[in-house]
């Protein structure tokens, strides 16, 4: 059978009064591509930070219920940056520093101790054309990342989370401010990387949880309605609201 | 014409009026100045001592007067950004940062007569730091201070927090990502906090009498006496000694504090990594 990478139980999440996650349970397999999927506002991007616990930079939220990354509790006697430095992030809205492209990919491996030029440089190099954007970047590694255009600055971001080499990568809707072409490369990229990775993918495109996803989650108003291999919930799902979601009628 | 044209008509005279008066306003002042001082400005003016009753130049006092602006920001601006450091990165709203706020606001509306009287007893008497440049500087950081903290605190707000996220999402420390990312981003605001503090420390006559004297040679050191060029004017003028010399001295310190702005401000520019 497959292996567990990140394992979700019972987890309730509080915004002060307001509940965000109720009650989630779901497992993440390693080297699988998980899709989340579900209508604005209930709670993808939340859920994703609650499995690198970037959540916790939010001023009153309380979180309840245990993940565990390879059957270790994140919540408890963990070391935060060691967490993070294994489970990357990209952002839903383009982030790179005010900084040059170079020093935004190294920004992460200098954060862990890498300091030999040599090595930052093939670090960089690497996760740029993982990210395909090499070539569009790298006549102007010294630019600032503030002057590309949106997509571009996407790409550059998940270069950045893939230069610290986490083992699982969380995408927050990495391809919403991308061009079909963009989007595509992205796509054939999560492919390529889970065969080292782990990945989690926050989409609003049913197509493309079809496409790349292995399993998807669905959910709806804090809660996940459902949760099984994607061909699965695409041909078959299980409750009427994720068939109506699926096919459009709502959300 | 309508009433609604009208009325906006109206208001755009106001504008222009309002807008005008300032300008002219500041415009008159430099012309005054410039035509009063200028006739004084020789070579030997800006390169001299003083000499006698109202002889000679101001060469130490310039001088002077830089020193205390140096020393004055390097002691004030690393206390004032970091205080907006913990006030906005690390303080939870609470007591504290209600009490700090209170401290810096209450510190921003003291006439600068008090600071001069409290640096007199604390710095130069109590510390027994003598009529001194660093009693000066020391008494002048108290007063720029909330000037530093607030001006810092807001370019820290102004920092995106999608910056501190994606800092901290690379599992990089939260030191880290302050030094890093949020204050190289911050660097223009600060910038701004040090012009505004400079012109305040050029301006001051009042807190630099009674702390930093008003002998008019050139300090020997950070623990010498010195008058300012501000203080050099007011005794000038108040003595009745010259008021040529003191126009003459105005207009120096009127083209030191636009040089200064100036240069700050391209420097400022320069450092500004989120305009590309
Ligand atoms: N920092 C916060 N403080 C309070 N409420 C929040 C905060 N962040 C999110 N919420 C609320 O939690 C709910 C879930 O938000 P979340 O961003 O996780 O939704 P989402 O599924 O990612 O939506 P979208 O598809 O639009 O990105 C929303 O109702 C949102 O308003
Ligand atoms: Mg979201």
């Amino acid at each position: 059978m497959n292996k567990t990478k990140l394992s979700v139980k019972n987890l309730n999440l509080f915004y002060g009064d307001f509940q965000a996650l109720k009650n989630i349970d779901l497992e993440v397999e390693s080297n699988k591509i998980t899709a989340l999927i579900g209508p604005s506002g209930c709670g993808k991007s939340t859920f994703l930070k609650t499995l690198n616990r970037m959540n916790d930079l939010v001023e009153n939220v309380k979180i309840e219920g245990k993940v565990s990354l390879d059957g270790e509790d994140i919540y408890n006697n963990i070391d935060v940056i060691k967490l993070r430095k294994r489970v990357g992030m990209v952002f839903q809205k383009p982030n790179p520093f005010p900084m040059s492209i170079y020093d935004n990919v190294a920004y992460g491996p200098r954060a862990h101790g890498i300091k030999r030029k040599a090595k930052l440089d093939e670090i960089v190099e690497t996760s740029l054309k993982q990210a395909a954007i090499w070539d569009e970047v790298k006549d102007r590694l010294n630019q600032n990342a503030l002057g590309l255009s949106g997509g571009q600055q996407q790409r550059l971001c998940i270069a950045r989370a893939l230069a610290v080499n986490p083992e699982v990568l969380l995408m927050d809707e990495p391809t919403s401010a991308l061009d079909p072409i963009a989007t595509q490369k992205i796509e054939e990229l999560t492919e390529e990387l889970k065969e080292k990775y782990t990945i989690v993918i926050v989409t609003h495109s049913m197509q493309q949880a079809g496409r790349i996803s292995d399993n998807t989650a669905f959910f709806l108003l804090g809660e996940v309605i459902e949760f099984s291999e994607t061909a699965k919930i695409f041909s078959n799902p299980e409750d009427k609201r994720t068939e109506d979601y699926i096919t459009g009628r709502f959300g | 014409m309508s009433n609604r044209k009208l009325k906006d008509n109206l208001t755009k005279i106001l504008i222009y009026a309002a807008s005008l008066l300032t300008v002219g306003v500041l415009a008159w002042i430099l012309i005054y100045i410039t035509i009063n001082g200028i006739g004084e400005i020789s070579l030997e003016f800006l390169t001299s001592a003083p000499e006698g009753e109202s002889g000679g130049g101001i060469l130490p006092i310039i001088i002077n007067t830089l020193y205390i602006i140096l020393l004055t920001i390097v002691i004030s601006t690393p206390i004032g950004v970091f205080a907006a450091i913990y006030l906005v990165e690390y303080a939870k709203p609470g007591k504290i940062v209600r009490i700090i706020r209170f401290a810096t606001e209450s510190l921003a509306g003291i006439p600068s007569i008090i600071f001069g009287l409290f640096g007199y007893i604390f710095f130069v008497t109590v510390l027994n730091l003598g009529w001194s440049i660093l009693s000066g500087a020391l008494t002048l950081s108290i007063m720029v201070l909330p000037t530093m903290v607030r001006t810092t605190e807001e370019s820290l707000k102004a920092v995106p927090d999608a910056y501190r996220e994606g800092s901290l999402g690379l599992g990089a420390s939260k030191l880290r990502t302050i030094r890093k990312v949020v204050l190289p981003s911050a660097i223009p605001g600060i910038v701004t906090g040090i012009i505004l503090s400079i012109g305040r420390i050029v301006g001051e006559s009042a807190a630099v009498y009674f702390t930093a004297g008003m002998v008019s040679r050139l300090a020997k050191g950070f623990l010498d006496s010195g008058r300012t060029l501000a203080v050099h004017m007011y005794l000038l003028a108040k003595e009745g000694i010259s008021f040529e010399k003191a126009f003459a001295t105005a207009f120096v310190l009127v083209v030191i504090i636009l040089l200064i702005n100036f240069s700050a401000n391209k420097i400022g520019a320069s450092l500004d990594k989120t305009k590309v």
